[in-house]
């Protein structure tokens, strides 16, 4: 009854209430992946540019290789062949079509992995040839070669390297867990249980992704308590919001890649 | 009957034309790859060619797989505005002072 009054007085005497119609014609959770997303972008808009003033003033190296750009070329297509499959996640979601949502989100985080896995070998390869930072892991034998001087002479270009493609890999493995929950609701949380303790032993201790796999840990864990919180059945519009933040992970990369590689290849 | 049919056919065209903005993002990345190869161009020529580019893929993102096209106007010109704006305000920021360290010498 009160609501029925306080309807009828919003739309009544046009005073703007309860029942107004939202500005953006959007669902709230839409909109708000929107406004994280444009805070994320300039996160990464901040780090891009740091990156760039850095290169301005310091003689830049170029040491990445055919293989390194074949390997980052493999994992740009990866992460657009993802947004597509996204894409059809979230056709099939609107017709509601459940078993080819999970499908197609499966496809989605199986290109996530596999840019996370080819992103990890790439890092592991120029490490092991002295590409490093202090906060690394030492390896037994010190490098020695063109990527280790660079490490040495020029600290500028494995910071702004790895800080850049770490801040990406980290969101693209968070988007890779969103997607499972989104998918697999409570079932995902023992995969990732399992991915994490498979991966810690696996990984040799002198690799820094040894440590970095902890990131799973903390993702099941905030999963974890989300699901507790919300145990709900996620419908349409959640797989939507999922690819919005999918599909911005692939944008970020769209300049990363050019950005980072491309303007720094050696072509012998 | 009618309207199902059509809403059908408009689905199908709408699926389309997502594989044909990935076909363009995979051209285009080509592409860069290719600049990235054949070094035609001096560097800093080569990061304004790089970012046309860039601009242009993550247009076609934000339209077509984000669906930014399809919304209300408000809320695509409220979006694109401001962060085009924290942009330029950053590039403002950072910028001179990135030429500045450049004229007192500091290598």
């Amino acid at each position: 009854m009160a609501d029925a009054t306080l309807q009828h007085d919003a739309v009544g005497h046009g005073v703007p209430g309860a029942y107004e119609a939202p500005l953006f014609g959007a669902y709230s959770k839409k909109v708000g992946m929107w406004l994280f997303l444009a805070s994320d972008s300039l996160t990464f808009g901040a780090l891009l540019i740091a990156f760039c003033y850095v290169r301005i003033y310091t003689a830049w190296p170029t040491p990445f290789h055919v293989q390194s750009i074949v390997n980052s070329t493999i994992m740009t297509a990866c992460l657009l062949s993802s947004s597509l499959t996204m894409v059809m996640a979230v056709f099939a979601a609107q017709r509601s079509d459940r078993t080819w949502t999970r499908y197609w989100l499966l496809a989605t985080m199986a290109f996530g992995t596999a840019f996370i896995v080819l992103h990890g070998m790439e890092w592991s390869k120029l490490i092991d040839e002295g590409l490093t930072l202090p906060i690394f892991p030492k390896p037994e034998h010190a490098a020695v070669g063109e990527l280790a001087d660079i490490s040495k002479n020029t600290p500028q270009f494995p910071a702004t390297f790895f800080g850049l493609t770490a801040m990406h890999m980290l969101h693209v493995t968070i988007g890779v867990i969103y997607l499972g929950v989104i998918a697999f609701r409570k079932w995902f949380l023992p995969v990732l249980g399992l991915l994490w303790i498979v991966g810690y032993v696996l990984i040799p201790s002198d690799n820094v992704f040894h440590y970095g796999i902890h990131v799973l840990l903390i993702g099941l864990i905030v999963a974890s308590v989300i699901l507790f919180l919300k145990p709900k059945d996620y419908d349409a519009q959640d797989v939507e919001v999922s690819g919005l933040y999918w599909h911005f992970v692939d944008l970020v990369w769209m300049f990363i890649f050019p950005l980072v590689y491309l303007l720094s290849t050696k072509i012998t | 009957m009618h309207d199902a049919a059509t809403h059908a056919a408009a689905h199908d065209d709408s699926k389309g034309q997502y594989f044909w903005v990935w076909g363009a993002l995979l051209v285009l990345t080509a592409i860069e790859v290719v600049l990235g190869y054949k070094q035609i161009f001096s560097p800093v020529r080569m990061l304004e060619v790089l970012l046309v580019l860039s601009i242009i893929k993550s247009a076609l993102i934000i339209g077509y797989f984000m669906h930014l096209k399809f919304e209300r106007a408000i809320m695509r010109w409220m979006l694109v505005i401001s962060v085009t704006a924290c942009f330029i305000i950053m590039y403002f920021f950072f910028f001179p002072d990135a030429g500045r360290i450049v004229t007192l010498g500091v290598k």
